[in-house]
């Protein structure tokens, strides 16, 4: 049946191309588990990369409930982890997913960084997974905000207060992402959910397209 | 036995148990994230409770609208909504409430709003008019009746619940 569908379509608009491209690549020796139990270690990129998917997916879920208001948003993340089905496990999924996404992260730059692939000619793709890694903690920074509660609160002016160390522009970065000079409230809530939702994870798909394609032009490094 | 005919390649053998696997670890993914999405359609109606409204002595043969309010619980945000019904005693003494909200468009329907045409409920917005039994009149833009208040008497007080269309209150 699937098949029949896909033999349908494939033979109008010759897809099978354009996803063998994508899908079809040989798996060095070296970097098969099969082969060498070691191997393992080249597993945490694309871990990373699955777990952001989770958190997409649960996150996209989760503002079917949450309001990012300062009257509403900690009643509706309580009504949506109480009171909704599943609601734990889907908030659940999203919270221990941002942390896995850090620890997979770390782990994946470890591997790289031991054993040296970051050299010529790949520096560029280290710097883009540099910039990945500040817009995962940058999503992470955001998204702790969002319950509204006081651990939420105070993590938050503690952030704040160190972006407001910076030199000379301190204080205007503080305004920035604060909305207002003196008050985390209002528009700080609204500020960091648009950029939680919509900012960051727009940032986050470019740089991983280009992450991708990097390691696609350019093949996994060689044995060590 | 036809061995040979159902021989399952390696390739096929591997295709098959991870297409499973993978299907049933997305399946345990994505399960919960639909079954969220979903729950308010699966929640079902919370059963309202009836609202007093009127004491039955102030009920005549004549519609008057008394108002009331009703606790609504929307998620997280509960309210008093304000409600108000045309009630009266119909020739065999029975107590009806109608709904004032016109089945055109929404608006709020009035007793002898409109003087060409007495004894009727009539909304102002297109020239509805309906009988005062709630039947709507033809020719006029409802194409149904004013719904009916669920309704019950205790200790001499009207207590009111969901307005529901005629034939099934």
């Amino acid at each position: 049946m699937l098949n029949k569908i896909y033999d349908w379509v494939d033979e109008r608009l010759d897809i099978t191309p354009l996803w063998r491209d994508i899908a079809d690549h040989e798996v060095p020796e070296h970097v098969n588990p099969a082969h060498h139990f070691s191997a393992f270690v080249y597993c945490f990129g694309g871990l990373t990369f699955f777990v952001t998917v989770i958190q997409i997916l649960s996150g996209m879920f989760l503002t079917m409930y949450y309001v990012p208001d300062i009257k509403n948003a900690w009643e509706s993340v309580y009504y949506l982890q109480n009171e909704v089905a599943f609601g734990q496990i889907v908030r659940g999924m999203h919270h221990w997913g941002a942390s896995l996404v850090i620890v997979m992260m770390f782990l994946h730059t470890l591997r790289v960084f031991f054993q040296g692939a970051y050299k010529k000619p790949r520096e560029l793709n280290w710097i883009v997974g540099v910039l990945i890694f500040m817009v995962m903690m940058g999503l992470g920074f955001t998204g702790y905000l969002l319950p509204w509660d006081m651990k939420a609160l105070f993590a938050t002016k503690v952030g704040l207060q160190i972006a407001e160390a910076t030199p000379v522009i301190g204080t205007a970065v503080k305004t920035l992402l604060a909305g207002h000079p003196e008050i985390v409230g209002a528009q700080t809530l609204t500020r960091f959910f648009a950029i939680h939702v919509f900012f960051l994870p727009a940032a986050l798909l470019g740089l991983m397209a280009a992450h991708f394609l990097m390691i696609r032009k350019q093949g996994i490094s060689g044995p060590l | 036995m036809s061995d040979n005919k159902h021989r399952v390649s390696r390739r096929q053998f591997l295709n098959y148990t991870l297409t499973g696997v993978g299907g049933f670890m997305a399946a345990g993914m994505l399960m919960p994230m639909v079954r969220f999405a979903l729950d308010p359609v699966l929640k079902g109606e919370a059963g309202g409770e009836m609202v007093a409204v009127a004491q039955v002595k102030d009920i005549t043969t004549e519609p008057k609208r008394f108002d009331f309010k009703v606790k609504v619980k929307d998620a997280w945000y509960e309210s008093e909504e304000p409600r108000s019904a045309w009630v009266y005693k119909d020739d065999k003494g029975e107590i009806v409430a109608l709904s004032p909200v016109c089945k055109h468009l929404g608006c709020t329907v009035n007793w002898n709003g409109d003087k060409e045409h007495p004894n009727q409920f009539f909304c102002p917005c297109h020239y509805g008019r309906y009988e005062k039994d709630g039947t709507n009149v033809p020719g006029t833009p409802p194409i149904h009746p004013l719904d009916r208040y669920e309704l019950k008497v205790k200790d001499g007080t009207l207590y009111l619940g969901k307005a529901k269309p005629r034939g099934e209150a």
